[in-house]
């Protein structure tokens, strides 16, 4: 009986501990249902224009796909990332050129220079929506066997290629 | 191409709101579809979430990309397909997240049976409550006898 009074002392400890934790979070960060899904599939051209690729392109080691856009803040953020990773780690990029133009995407590759083995111009954002892309820029990490086992939204910081990207990389070795 | 149609617009605000929030949506309406098209096109569009502006229906928001997934539902629908399978081509890239109206699951369970819970402890709370009052003030004391009037006494005492 003595201990009645503590009852709505702890709903309340409860209810904020809840809405702490709630806060932490980034609503703005959506969950992929993708993940360790097969990549779907796309047919689209390179930027330079000289071929097509297609998701079956993308089997065989493990890679990252990287959606950016000329226009883009964000992927300005993770370039020196990307560059340091394409040059210094030997990560395979794959760029994925979302709703913009060739002129554009290739000053800005020019100006800010390249780390992808490959670029893709998804012009029309078509890959982008099959992907379930809703913000550039967004990473998916892609197994060996053509499987998505991550999604990194918004920028790839140091911090994430540390602690989520790499691991995937290196238990999904290319040979 | 605004066109009242007596079974969506139940008045003059109603249809004022509508055509001041989609005004985009109207613009991108084709013009050769059935009413009946036109209707199931706005009724989908207007229960699923653009992700960028996550408080927004795509029907509601004029970001790029709702633009691009009401353009995808326009052809999807133009190709004969039905509501469910557009749902679940966005839901299969997007996750539940793009429905305003979360599917019954075992995650969802709480959201779903919570706010009832949540009533039900109340009224239950209430009753309690105003059972205990009732008997504290009614007229009629006797009844719980001397037992329980030592009881009480007893607890009184005991309180530092």
């Amino acid at each position: 009986m003595r201990t009645r009074f503590l009852i709505p002392i702890v709903v309340l400890a409860g209810l904020l501990v809840l809405l702490a934790i709630g806060l932490q979070k980034d609503p703005r960060e959506v969950p992929s249902p993708l993940i360790g899904k097969p990549a779907p599939a796309f047919d689209l051209p390179a930027l330079a224009a000289d071929r097509r690729y297609t998701h079956e392109d993308l089997l065989g080691r493990p890679l990252l796909v990287n959606f950016f856009a000329s226009w883009c803040a964000g992927c300005q953020i993770e370039h020196p990332v990307l560059m340091r990773l394409a040059r210094e780690e030997g990560v395979e990029i794959i760029g994925m050129d979302y709703k913009d133009t060739r002129e554009d995407a290739e000053r800005w590759l020019g100006h800010h220079g390249n780390p992808y083995r490959t670029v893709i111009a998804d012009e029309k954002g078509q890959a982008g929506l099959d992907w379930g892309v809703y913000g550039v820029p967004e990473t998916y990490v892609i197994g060996r066997d053509g499987r998505i086992l991550y999604k990194q939204i918004g920028p790839v910081t140091e911090a994430a290629w540390r602690e989520r990207i790499r691991p995937l990389l290196i238990a999904d070795p290319a040979t | 191409m605004i066109r009242p149609n007596k079974t969506s617009l139940k008045g003059p605000l109603r249809f004022l709101l509508i055509a001041l929030f989609s005004a985009s949506a109207w613009a991108q309406q084709p013009s050769a579809w059935s009413p009946e098209q036109e209707e199931r096109y706005r009724s989908l569009i207007s229960e699923l979430r653009c992700l960028v502006c996550q408080n927004q229906t795509i029907a509601d928001s004029s970001a790029p990309l709702a633009v691009d997934l009401r353009g995808q539902v326009q052809t999807q629908l133009a190709a004969g397909r039905s509501e469910d399978e557009i749902r679940s081509y966005l839901t299969d890239r997007y996750g539940d997240f793009v429905l305003y109206k979360p599917p019954l699951r075992l995650r969802t369970l709480a959201l779903w049976i919570g706010p009832f819970a949540l009533l039900g402890f109340a009224l239950y709370a209430a009753y309690r409550f105003s059972r205990r009052s009732r008997l504290l003030m009614s007229d009629k004391p006797a009844a719980p006898s001397a037992d329980a009037l030592r009881r009480l006494l007893d607890e009184d005492n005991g309180r530092p």
